[in-house]
């Protein structure tokens, strides 16, 4: 039997809320495993851990050819531009969600978080939107160049979203 | 399907591991499933997490994932690791007797 998963080192590089999630779902599912479990925020994904930013991340509208309407028609990529399109999906994820008992993301980078999963944002980003450690919500540990990420994935499989 | 000697009886497994009735556990069966998982004893508030997890699975058919646990069992996240190291709501649902549970969050 192939050896299991003992360590994941997850990349965030996205911050819309369908770019953030799956890595939160999928490190909080390792810590549930029992694997350990790093984020590293990296680009517009540091917008999951800006404490200013964090609690209004939206979906993705303009360029995204698999949008539906509700009732599942499909949606014509023009239509992503209107204006109140991103909110109206954003409104509709987030009650879907909320009916699954997916936490917020705040709420669930706090529970990550307390289940010994480490959070990084990455320095190059950081450095380039005039970022400091005042501008992140508590939950990130520290800010990391690439070598330090590469370090610490030690031993870890490493999963880009 | 395999089957495990504890307590003086045999009793079968799921695939996973866990106990394939829930019906066949009781307390001491319990203290025996937490030693092979590395817990010693179980104090107050690994009972407290087992019996919500037993109280939820029997209304819903489902024992609870660490979400559910972290709301509502009383119990915050830091300590449900801490009380079982290594996934709580996996650990815990066997040492309760149950299939692990099905939520992904």
């Amino acid at each position: 039997m192939a050896e299991p998963i003992e360590k994941v080192s997850i990349v965030v590089s996205h911050g819309s809320l369908e770019g953030v999630y799956p890595g939160l779902i999928m490190a909080n599912g390792a810590r549930m495993e029992g694997i350990e479990a790093t984020l590293f925020f990296t680009f517009f994904g540091l917008d999951a851990i800006i404490d200013k930013r964090m609690d209004s991340l939206s979906v993705a509208t303009v360029g995204n050819s698999a949008m539906r309407m509700p009732g599942g028609l499909k949606m014509p990529t023009v239509l992503g531009a209107i204006p109140g399109m991103s909110r109206f999906a954003t409104y509709m994820m987030k009650k879907e969600m909320d009916q699954l008992d997916i936490p917020p993301v705040r709420e669930f980078l706090e529970m990550i978080h307390d289940a010994g999963g480490e959070l990084y944002a990455c320095k190059a980003t950081v450095d380039m939107f005039h970022l400091t450690k005042d501008d992140f919500c508590p939950q990130m540990d520290d800010i990391i160049t690439v070598g330090d990420f590469y370090e610490k994935s030690a031993g870890a499989q490493i999963i880009f979203t | 399907m395999s089957t495990v000697e504890i307590a003086g009886k045999t009793l079968e497994l799921d695939t996973d591991g866990n106990l394939a009735n829930h019906s066949d556990w009781n307390e001491e069966i319990a203290q025996e499933l937490a030693k092979t998982e590395g817990i010693e004893e179980l104090n107050e508030q690994h009972w407290l997490v087992i019996n919500f997890m037993r109280k939820v699975y029997e209304e819903k058919g489902d024992a609870p994932s660490i979400r559910k646990l972290t709301k509502e069992s009383g119990v915050n996240t830091k300590e449900l690791y801490a009380l079982f190291p290594k996934g709580p709501a996996k650990k815990s649902a066997r040492i309760a007797g149950l299939p692990k549970p099905k939520g992904c969050i």
